[in-house]
């Protein structure tokens, strides 16, 4: 009698993962006809939401001059200490200039092996010169390479127009 | 020279099917991890084998110790918000949310009607993103590959709302003292809608795809099983203490952020094995759901900040116009704000359990004493308890089925 009971449970559960693993294969299979959710992304652009905190840019004004006037505010903020500024004056006029105020950044440089991206900065700054861009393509060789120095920020503003994202 | 008599062939089969061990106690050491994949992080578990059977497990920590409490130390209050997020990294907005909540005590301050809405919306947002993840990897450690993909691709839907209404997928730091980093975006509300369409689909597809697999059940029910005395005993909490009967969830005790006013089920089984501590996490994902779209309907207008005049950051437009504003602006930025003198001990339910934040000021602008109590930590001293006596290959089922996070322990 145990034994007919043993068969017969084992021929139960022999049924019961038959019927699992064709429901499991089912699934799968129902998945083929869908749309693919994967992006070549190289090729096709891929999607950024607008507020994503990427590689920083310096901005400039209206006339072309830098906006960023030394003021340290981005460096206080951080809390990684990842922004080094040395600051210095030009007493030329305006239009002579190439910044908006006699105050200005000689030196700015971000250490992106520090960076954790947390967009204190850009809150900070009191002039909005400091801003995030939608750039996360920064694979280097060296560590060094990492820090970016201020004519790579600035330009960093011309550079993510050409980036192969779509903006949501 | 050995003779051939002399080498013994070890049966390890034997003692799997509980006769007798003729080789008496030659037991072996195996280490598991730090880098194995089903140990979830860097976990090492130095077991004793005997045969097949796991006579000791004992968890080795620490690989991940980064010394984060002592760095929160020598951060402003609010930049700390960049770390807690960095602790529990598939529950970053619960943690944010917690250390908030226990600096806002400590100052006396309440967040306005829709900040308070709107945490409990993301926070609940990443519960279900953190189960997802729970769900495809411990699906996938017991055997099943194609779980994960569909997990990871509802996952991902979540984590373009985070990085929509806050610019990162991860480490959002959204949640500000007294406040929110920005108010909601147009695009976020039908890109959410659109999730919690879609979601109950989801479920109900994972749910016949693993919850009623044959072979699934086989291999997690009765086992590693913890008693209800026992789990609280060990000071177990989370879906892995509610899955051994024990109805204690943070959020109904001790309730914050209003959850109060919401209606959901705290799900709860009485077996305390892998099988039941799944079905709490199923079920749970369900109820955050629940909660998800209560969010939605009530989201009232109005401000995001408090109008403590410490914590918020002035208008922008003013601060480019006026020298005074500018000058407050510049302090806040710079120095932060201090809070008054005094310790606050403020537990929240996070996705794996009780998360606390044990916060003591000295009335500066910096914390004297951050001390964390991560759910993780805890939850993993029973996987001794746990692992007694049953087979290596459930011990990979039994860590999976407590939802470690090794960034949670090691801090």
């Amino acid at each position: 009698m145990s034994i007919l009971s043993e068969i017969i449970g084992t021929v139960k559960d022999v049924i019961d993962v038959a019927r699992s693993t064709a429901t499991g294969m089912s699934i799968t299979l129902s998945q083929i006809p869908k749309a693919k959710k994967t992006v070549s992304y190289p090729e096709e652009p891929v999607t950024i939401f607008q507020r994503f905190r990427g590689e920083h840019m310096l901005t400039r004004n209206a006339d072309g001059k830098e906006n960023c006037v030394s003021c340290f505010l981005c460096a206080a903020a951080c809390p990684a200490d990842a922004i080094y500024i040395e600051g210095a004056d030009d007493p030329r006029p305006y239009a002579e200039r190439e910044t908006q105020d006699h105050r200005y950044a000689k030196i700015y440089r971000i250490d992106y092996g520090r960076c954790i991206l947390c967009g204190f900065c850009t809150e900070a700054c009191p002039t909005d010169a400091i801003k995030h861009g939608h750039n996360f393509e920064w694979a280097v060789y060296t560590p060094g390479e990492m820090v970016k120095d201020k004519e790579y920020l600035l330009k960093n503003f011309e550079r993510d127009k050409d980036l192969n994202i779509k903006l949501v | 020279m050995i003779s051939t008599k002399e080498i013994v062939v070890p049966t390890a089969s034997v003692t799997a099917l509980g006769k007798r061990d003729p080789l008496g106690d030659q037991r072996m050491t195996v280490s598991l991890g730090p880098q194995h994949p089903s140990t979830h992080g860097v976990l090492r578990v130095e077991v004793e084998l005997d045969g097949e059977v796991v006579v000791a497990a004992r968890p080795d920590i620490g690989y991940l110790h980064t010394g984060m409490e002592k760095t929160m130390e020598n951060q402003k209050w609010q930049q700390v918000v960049t770390i807690t997020c960095r602790m529990d990294y598939l529950n970053s907005m619960g943690n944010d949310l917690g250390y908030v909540l226990a600096v806002e005590k400590l100052l006396g301050v309440e967040a306005t009607p829709r900040t308070q809405v709107l945490r409990v919306l993301l926070t609940e947002l990443n519960r279900i993103c953190s189960h997802l993840v729970w769900w495809g990897t411990h699906v996938m450690d017991i055997g099943a590959m194609s779980p994960f993909f569909y997990a990871f691709d509802q996952r991902e839907k979540i984590l373009d709302l985070f990085e929509c209404v806050s610019g990162a997928r991860f480490h959002q730091s959204y949640f500000r003292i007294g406040g929110l980093q920005a108010d909601l975006p147009d695009t976020f509300m039908p890109l959410l809608k659109e999730f919690v369409a879609q979601f109950p689909d989801f479920l109900k597809m994972a749910n016949k795809l693993v919850s009623g697999n044959k072979i699934f059940q086989t291999r997690t029910k009765g086992i590693g099983i913890i008693g209800a005395e026992d789990a609280i005993n060990w000071g177990l909490s989370g879906p892995s203490l509610r899955a051994s009967g024990v109805n204690w969830d943070i959020r109904k005790s001790e309730p914050y952020t209003g959850y109060e006013t919401y209606d959901f089920d705290v799900p709860l089984a009485q077996d305390g094995d892998i099988w039941a501590r799944y079905v709490v996490r199923m079920r749970e994902m369900e109820e955050s759901l629940k909660i998800v779209q209560q969010a939605i309907d009530r989201l009232p207008a109005g401000p995001i900040q408090s109008d403590h005049p410490k914590l918020k950051l002035p208008d922008r437009d003013l601060m480019k116009q006026h020298i005074d504003v500018m000058i407050h602006h510049f302090l806040l930025a710079s120095e932060g704000f201090t809070v008054p003198i005094g310790e606050v001990y403020f537990p929240i339910e996070s996705a794996r359990g009780e998360l606390g934040y044990y916060l003591i000021s000295d009335g500066k602008e910096k914390p004297w004493r951050v001390r964390v109590k991560t759910p993780s930590f805890m939850n993993l001293q029973v996987l001794p308890k746990m692992a007694e006596g049953q087979l290596l290959a459930d011990l990979i089922g039994i860590i999976g089925s407590i939802d470690i996070v090794l960034g949670d322990i090691d801090r």
